[in-house]
């Protein structure tokens, strides 16, 4: 185990996660392709943190946190974003009775 | 370490395979159930990585909430029978991703990564571990830290110190944010006749 595996591995994640976002038409089905982006991204974060040493190492022993602090603030906001995704999903299943993408044509004209 | 180096090839394996049933699956259920156990299989990786709070959150989060509503939303929507299914872009949906991939391991295998020194490996993982500042004496000494000055400094390194201080302002505007979601989502769902 070492920070190129681990970054390899997140960047499959992540790769898998932009053809789902891209490939399918369920809303949901995109909304979770979404979250394994962040998950691969908050997997970036922690290996970076965990095997890279940053510029103020020496003085200031704390800055090996920083990638850590960082993915707290992405699981905050993809909170945050599922939450209000599936507000809109919602919304759109109650107006036009379905969560395909290819249908969700009100904004059109 | 070659514990460590099997239990990360197994979770890589698993989650690969998990998240390659979350967007291949035509049940949009199982999809959401693989989708719990790529969360869960992504805190095992913090855990290997010496970010024991991060999995915490990560099981409270991903695996207990947003899981949770995922599940909540497919049932609501009740597309469960129509499935998953690809749209018509299926070749730049493919392509893209390769691309991306294949630039991102390149990067990732060529750039000179500046590790931690050995030295400092310890001390770092401590450091990592933690996220209040309570430290006892005796693991200081086991990880070398001896001088008063050094002291203070691996005791004031935790996440929950740097949250409330270097980066307050961030924390901030993260709070807001989820407030306005929170309000958000609430208007969302609440729609516009009831």
């Amino acid at each position: 185990m070492s920070l190129e595996s681990m970054l390899i591995v997140a960047a499959i994640l992540f790769c898998i996660g932009l053809y789902g976002a891209l490939a399918r038409r369920n809303v949901i089905a995109v909304l979770m392709s979404i979250e394994l982006m962040f998950n691969a991204v908050n997997l970036n974060l922690v290996a970076v943190a965990r095997y890279v040493a940053p510029r103020g190492i020496q003085e200031n022993i704390a800055s090996v946190l920083t990638g850590q602090v960082f993915a707290v603030f992405i699981i905050t906001v993809a909170a945050a974003e599922i939450a209000l995704g599936l507000g809109i999903v919602f919304a759109m299943y109650r107006s036009a009775a379905t969560v395909d993408l290819t249908e969700a044509t009100q904004l059109r004209n | 370490m070659f514990f460590q180096d099997i239990v990360f090839w197994v979770l890589a394996v698993v989650v690969i395979g998990a998240a390659l049933g979350v967007v291949v699956v035509r049940d949009l259920f199982r999809a959401a159930l693989l989708l719990a156990l790529v969360f869960v299989v992504v805190a095992g990786f913090f855990v290997l990585m010496s970010a024991e709070f991060l999995a915490v959150v990560q099981v409270l989060i991903y695996v207990g909430a947003i899981s949770i509503l995922f599940i909540f939303a497919v049932m609501l929507t009740r597309d469960v029978r129509q499935g998953n299914l690809p749209n018509r872009l299926q070749i730049p949906a493919v392509l893209l991703p390769a691309l991306l991939l294949a630039a991102l391991v390149v990067v990732a295998v060529t750039t000179d990564w500046r590790p931690i020194p050995d030295a400092q490996q310890e001390r770092v993982d401590l450091v990592q571990t933690r996220s209040v500042s309570i430290v006892s004496e005796d693991t200081l000494d086991r990880v070398g830290v001896s001088t008063a000055d050094e002291r203070e400094k691996v005791r004031e390194a935790g996440l929950a110190d740097l949250l409330i201080r270097d980066f307050v302002l961030p924390f901030e505007a993260v709070s807001v944010l989820l407030l306005a979601a929170l309000i958000g989502a609430l208007a969302l769902a609440r729609g516009r006749g009831s």
